[in-house]
């Protein structure tokens, strides 16, 4: 605690709108040198807080000191000011320049002003002007003759001495520009300075690297080392290892703890316990924008930050029942899913999907979770592998209407048929007569199973085939939603096709929509509301709403919950489970590992685009999942530096 | 034959080059100006009253200065584009409009004043003072091939090519360029590394219009030798086509814009007989041929051919 | 506290969620009128005389029959465009190449008159070149889209340039057929739309009744096809996210394909208007920019049909008005309508601003009506992490912080 104060916030306000506070009344302090982490749920404030210290937001009321000095930061520019830098989770690149010019993109030109380097050669010129003026009063009062050569020399100096003069302090202005203009702005000095910052904190980066070309660990150093280029005393990461792996974790905390051995103030924002326990060394916690306490980390444990982070003790039990006899749904044999830029971002996928139940789908984000749904969907081109819809019909007997007397004869010797009773049928030696009655008195039955094969179908091709397949994609308004039509057009999405007329029936939709908002509670005050003025939870509520309206057969959810408050997501768990109850094939894609173990039956690891395992969710535990979604990628990238 | 078409094809390349210098600078900052043939246009009509007020003040065409007389008409040109890209700027950075629909009404706006100023204005001695736009480094009646082709023409020629150069050279190597980049790609990214959006997509935009307006002004000076003519808003659509033409590099412009200028003076060279339909045939090749690179860059487009990933969006920071 | 003040930024610009249809038309027409003032005081220095503008302007409209039906004829054939371009527009399709589209239905009218002549019966020529017109504006319009659904080819500069190859078709087939070289299509004296007749009513200019007819009922036909039909709908879905239309399955290259070619059709069907029942000629400029004029007009109607009433008509007594001032007044040539609706159209695109934003002056005084600004929570919603408060009764705080904000104000 002997540390200086580096940052002090003091009764920090800031209101979206009336009621909306997202923070209130927040006072806390950064000390110098240290790692402090702040805690809290989505939601809580905790980015809105540090916005206002990089200068994004301006709060309402309360006061900022930086060093001890009260401090306004209006913008970005005023936070570099007073040393501050801040990672945002989303990158702030731009994607077609390299490391190096992101690097330096805005850095402050060095200080040159016009009047001051004016008065400066001003005083140098004049004096140069005296000296010699002084050498040619002492050589006149010495006797010198007037317009001697010595005398003239004098005299032309003195002249050239004004013409310098005229012709420097004249063209200041062009000077300034020149400078501000600067060829070269990557000169081998440049480059040396920042490749001096790469190595002493130990980054592993290539500086004249494309961004596009980049990982998302390498975009993520570039604005770590844009920030410390700055000379950032205090940086703030804004959830840092959302992104990463297990092993760029490592990483990346290795190269804060040398930071912050060299004097600088750290914040994360998180919130994973974890890691607050690993790297930090004070903790704030914060709860629907207040602050709880901040406490030293060795002082504390895991279970004391959650209460605080939570208030009371939350209780993850979701209702999970077993499910009844799942039967097979969809096959996903060999897929391979290849993203923008060509590389595989779903490699040889193989996995069954069953009926009446959920299966979870885990993995560090961006490994194939959404490539993998989206070509289940038909909305991305599945390179290789099948895609096989299976839809179990009940008994149905053989007509000649569709085959032939042959053909029964051969599929019967292959056992596709049976009686009523169920037994096999054999047609050996029955007569033509007999197999026509059979056949006529509807005796010959088979298992007549839907099989449909969704590989290169478009949504469009299999709707038409009778599918029901919803969809809640990850960022609803993007895909899935229309954010500027209002909650009643919304749900026509799926249904305006129906029917003969060219015009769109609206009238179910509104149907739709009302029960939608009134058993979910979506809160709005219309349902001609367009559904980008709603908040994020009610956005997914009428997504989630539309999209089990159709009572689907397959029904995948990709981070349902995330930005949701813990209500709402309680409310998607339990409409997860229904579905799952009414013998719907479930996917569910998630970050929370604890929910993803309470919630599904069944749990897929996805690991660098591949299989890692299919677990059972009852008996596997947390840390298995873990190791999972980590030991895989170490074997593919071991692989791949093999290759390379 | 050959030579003095290449003459008149560079000639006549220099209003797309400015039009297209100023419109790729104005691109490079994230601004689709719609606006350029208007912008020309009013560049066009400053140069017309620059002259005017020029001739006025002289007492008699004997005492012109070939210097003033070139330099005054510039001047008023580059105001009245600057004016232009003032008028633009303010509406889609401050106003926060529809690019667009602003470069669209713009466009209406300058053709509009333009043609309905211009045309009034009385032009005697404008052809005297066409003549010192016109005169190049080597004034003889029959140059040599060589100085045909490199020396023979007027400032405004020269001054495009350097402007062109200069601008591809700042956007790609200096600071300043590097910000207005920054700013044309993304400006949420540039705003954030504390790079003043609004100033920079300001100041390019008037720049650029202002160099745009020059085209306006060598096209009425110059090229057609003093007369008001209703003509110049074709050109600075062709201009808009040749930025994309060029992938958004001022330097390649000079190339794109001579390959036009050769174009467009072509017909003149050709001799059809009487089937003279077939120039109108050959004056709508540079329009194909861009319609061509369009659909060609959009097949095989690579990720250097794209345009600025900010083109055409206004930035409000809060809007993110 | 002093200091505080002035480093406290002066204003703050935020986006406006909610305002009433009202206010939005308020703001609309006083920048109307302020235009039309502007646009009076500018002609004043011309004229030297105030009134005379407002003078000019209503007798150049409505002074006479006949230019009552100049008027209604422009408004026509400038709505017919525009309405031609809405839907391309709702899809979010940049297409500007109307005045092309237009054009090549034009040229094909005045071929089909000038090789056919009176070779056939009337009603069989209308037809021939309707079907000739509606298909080259088809063709115009199905060219870029084409591109722009297979390959993402950018649509506004291709449209733009598809202008010129349709207006050098124009000049070629001139050059082609008036072997005189004088480049002018004279007068076709077949093929003309039959005249309608109100009894009883002046026949004076009556000839362009049947076109108003015709455009009216397409002003309803495309309001009930963009707000209630699949279609409609469906480039409202492509227009708002390409990705949502492609998640519920719209095949979104077929929507642009389909929208383009009705926009080219109803563009070739405003040139086949322009030629059979005003012009019965063709020349380069006979668009006359109504092409691009009608883009503003439709964006300025929000892609409203019935809006676009509203905005045409204001276009054209500008333009008409304007031109007759120039005559009344002998100043300059005839452009002083384009000057006169490019400062209107700028004042109109300017005042959006303000339906769209608010600007919250931070004063002390009016604090609360400062920090109540009405920005939406949910706006962060594309960055998942954002921190963006998503209370469930954010929506009704909002709506009551605007009350308090009217209040305040």
């Amino acid at each position: 605690m002997d540390k200086p104060i580096a940052i002090e916030l003091k009764h920090i306000t800031k209101t979206f709108g009336a009621k909306v506070v997202a923070n209130k009344d927040v006072t806390m302090d950064l000390r110098k040198g240290e790692i402090l982490s702040i805690l809290g749920e989505n939601g809580s404030g905790k980015t809105t807080l540090m916005n206002m210290l990089a200068g994004i937001y301006y709060p309402d009321e309360g006061k900022i000191f930086v060093n001890g000095e009260e401090a306004t930061i209006k913008n970005p520019k005023d936070a570099f000011r007073y040393k501050i830098g801040m990672i945002h989770q989303h990158f702030k690149l731009v994607d077609v320049f390299t490391a190096a010019d992101n690097v330096i993109l805005g850095e402050k030109m060095p200080e040159y002003s016009v009047r001051k380097e004016y008065s400066r050669l001003q005083k140098k010129y004049s004096e140069q002007f005296r000296e010699i003026r002084s050498q040619e009063k002492d050589y006149i009062e010495k006797g010198g003759k007037r317009f001697s050569k010595e005398h003239d020399d004098l005299i032309r100096k003195e002249a050239r001495i004004v013409t310098r003069a005229a012709i420097h302090m004249g063209s200041l202005g062009w000077i300034k520009l020149w400078k501000h203009a600067k060829f070269n702005h990557l000169s081998r000095y440049r480059v040396q300075t920042l490749q001096k910052i790469v190595d002493t904190y130990g980054f592993e980066l290539d500086l004249s690297k494309k961004i596009y070309e980049m990982s998302v660990s390498e975009k993520q150093t570039v604005e770590i080392i844009k920030v410390l280029y700055r000379g950032a005393d205090v940086l703030i990461l804004d959830e840092p290892t959302a992104v990463l792996t297990p092993q760029e974790i490592k990483k990346l905390f290795d190269v804060l703890r040398k930071m912050r051995e060299n004097g600088k103030s750290i914040v994360i924002i998180t919130h994973k316990l974890n890691e607050v326990m690993e790297i930090s060394d004070r903790v704030a916690v914060l709860r629907k924008g207040e602050h709880i306490a901040t406490v030293l980390t060795s002082e504390t444990n895991e279970k004391q930050l959650t209460e605080m982070m939570v208030g009371k003790k939350v209780d993850l039990n979701i209702d999970r029942k077993d499910p009844v006899d799942p039967k097979p749904r969809l096959f996903i044999s060999h897929m391979t899913v290849l993203n923008k830029d060509g590389r595989r971002a779903v490699d040889d996928v193989s996995f069954t999907i069953n009926g009446g139940e959920i299966l979870g789908i885990a993995g560090i984000s961006g490994n194939g979770q959404k490539e993998l749904l989206e070509g289940i969907a038909g909305l991305q081109k599945v390179q290789n592998g099948e895609v096989i819809f299976h839809n179990p019909k009940k008994d149905k007997p053989v007509t000649f209407y569709h085959k032939s007397l042959k053909k029964i004869k051969a599929m019967a010797e292959e056992g596709f048929f049976h009686y009523p009773n169920g037994e096999k049928v054999d047609l050996k030696g029955k007569k033509k007569k007999e197999i026509v009655r059979l056949v006529n008195e509807e005796q010959i039955l088979f298992y007549e199973d839907e099989i449909i094969n969704l590989k290169h179908k478009s949504p469009r091709e299999i709707q038409q085939l009778g599918i029901k397949l919803s969809f809640v994609p990850e960022d609803r308004l993007n895909m899935g939603l229309v954010g500027n039509m209002s909650i009643v057009d919304n749900m026509a999405l799926r249904s305006y096709r129906k029917g003969r007329s060219i015009f769109v029936n609206k009238k179910k939709p509104k149907s739709l929509a009302d029960k939608v908002i009134q058993e979910l509670e979506v809160v709005t005050p219309s349902d001609m509301t367009p559904v980008r003025r709603l908040s994020g939870g009610n956005v997914q509520k009428v997504l989630v709403g539309r999209e089990i309206s159709s009572s689907p057969k397959v029904l995948m959810a990709a981070y349902p919950v995330r930005g949701l408050d813990i209500n709402s997501s309680y409310l998607i768990y339990n409409l997860l489970n229904r579905q799952k109850e009414k013998n719907v094939a479930v996917v569910f894609v998630g970050e929370d590992l604890d929910v993803l173990l309470a919630l599904s039956d069944r749990i897929l690891v996805l690991s660098g685009g591949k299989v890692a395992g299919i677990v059972d969710a009852r008996s596997v535990t947390k840390e298995e999942v873990g190791l999972m979604m980590t030991k895989k990628q170490e074997e593919t990238e071991k692989e791949e530096t093999e290759n390379a | 034959m050959f030579i003095s078409f290449l003459h008149n094809a560079i000639r006549f390349s220099t209003i797309f080059m400015y039009g297209s210098t100023g419109e790729t600078l104005t691109e490079r900052s994230g601004h689709l100006n719609l606006g350029t043939p208007g912008t020309m246009c009013l560049g066009a009509l400053g140069g017309f009253l620059g002259v005017r007020i020029y001739l006025d003040s002289v007492a008699s065409s004997g005492q012109m200065n070939g210097f003033l007389a070139v330099f005054i008409p510039i001047l008023f040109a580059l105001l009245f584009g600057a004016c232009a890209g003032l008028l633009y700027s303010f509406f889609t950075v401050t106003l926060r409009c529809n690019q667009n629909v602003t470069g669209l009404t713009l466009t209406t706006f300058g053709i509009g004043l333009s043609n309905f100023v211009g045309s009034s204005i009385n032009n005697t001695g404008f052809s005297a003072v066409s003549i010192f736009f016109r005169t190049g480094f080597v004034t003889k009646t029959n140059p040599n091939a060589f100085e045909n082709l490199f020396l023979t023409y007027g400032a405004l020629v020269y001054l495009a090519i350097i402007l062109a150069i200069a601008v591809a050279v700042i956007l790609r190597h200096t600071r300043i360029g590097l910000n207005v980049r920054a700013v044309g790609e993304n400006p949420a990214t540039a705003d954030a590394a504390g790079i003043n959006v609004t100033a920079y997509r300001y100041v390019s935009t008037i720049i650029g219009s202002a160099i745009s307006g020059l085209g306006g002004l060598f096209y009425i000076m110059d090229y057609i030798g003093g007369n008001w003519q209703y003509a110049i808003d074709a050109f600075g659509w062709l201009a808009v086509a040749l930025v994309i033409f060029t992938i958004w590099q001022s330097d390649l412009g000079i190339l794109g814009a001579i390959l036009f200028g050769a174009l467009y003076v072509a017909p003149n060279y050709i001799n059809t007989g009487t089937a003279g339909y077939i120039k109108e045939l050959i004056k709508m090749l540079p329009y194909i041929i861009t319609i061509v690179v369009l659909i060609i860059t959009s097949i095989f487009g690579s990720r250097k051919a794209q345009p600025p990933a900010g083109l055409g969006l206004n930035y409000f920071r809060e809007e993110r | 506290m002093r200091k505080e003040f002035k480093h406290e930024p002066l204003f703050h610009i935020s986006k406006r969620m909610d305002i009433s249809t009202a206010q939005k038309w308020i703001i609309r027409l006083s920048a109307g009128i302020l235009a039309v003032l502007v646009c009076s005081l500018i002609a004043t220095i011309f004229t030297h005389n105030f009134g005379g503008f407002f003078k000019s302007m209503g007798s150049g409209t409505f002074g006479t029959a006949i230019r009552r039906w100049n008027l209604l004829e422009k408004l026509a054939i400038l709505l017919c465009i525009a309405l031609a371009l809405t839907p391309a527009f709702k899809m979010r399709f940049w297409n500007i190449g109307a005045e092309g589209q237009t054009l090549i239905g034009c040229l094909v009218s005045a071929i089909c008159m000038f090789y056919i002549r009176g070779s056939i019966a009337n009603p069989l020529l209308l037809l021939i070149s309707f079907v000739g017109s509606v298909g080259a504006g088809m063709l115009w319009g199905f060219i870029p889209a084409f591109f722009k659904a297979k390959w993402n080819t950018n649509e506004t500069l291709f449209t733009l340039m598809m202008n010129y190859v349709a207006m050098y078709l124009v000049t070629f087939f001139i050059s082609f057929a008036v072997r005189s070289g004088s480049g002018v299509l004279g007068y076709q004296p077949f093929g003309h739309l039959p005249l309608l007749q109100i009894p009883g009513l002046a026949p004076t200019g009556q000839k362009f009744l049947l076109t108003v007819i015709l455009v009216a009922v397409l002003v309803v036909l495309m309001y009930v096809y963009l707000r209630f039909s699949k279609h409609g709908y469906e480039i409202s879905v492509v227009g708002e996210s390409v990705n949502t239309a492609r998640y519920i399955g719209i095949n979104v290259r077929k929507v642009i394909i389909r929208t383009m070619l009705l926009s080219g059709a109803i563009c070739g069907f405003a040139g086949w208007l322009l030629v059979t029942g005003a012009r019965f000629t063709v020349n380069k400029d006979l668009v006359g920019g109504d092409g691009f004029t009608a883009i503003l007009v439709a964006w300025l109607a929000h892609f409203n049909p019935l809006g676009m009433l509203l905005t045409a008509f204001l276009v054209v007594f500008l333009k008409q008005g304007a031109s007759q001032l120039v005559t009344d007044f002998k100043i300059g040539k005839d452009y002083f309508g384009d000057v006169i609706t490019g400062i209107f159209f700028f004042f109109i695109i300017g005042c959006e601003f303000f339906i769209n934003y608010r600007i919250n002056f931070k004063k002390r005084t009016v604090k609360a009506a400062a920090s109540s600004d009405t920005e939406n929570p949910s706006e962060g919603a594309d960055e998942p992490s954002a921190e963006a408060p998503t209370l469930p009764e954010a929506e009704a705080a909002s709506e009551e912080a605007v009350a308090a904000n009217r209040e305040v104000e």
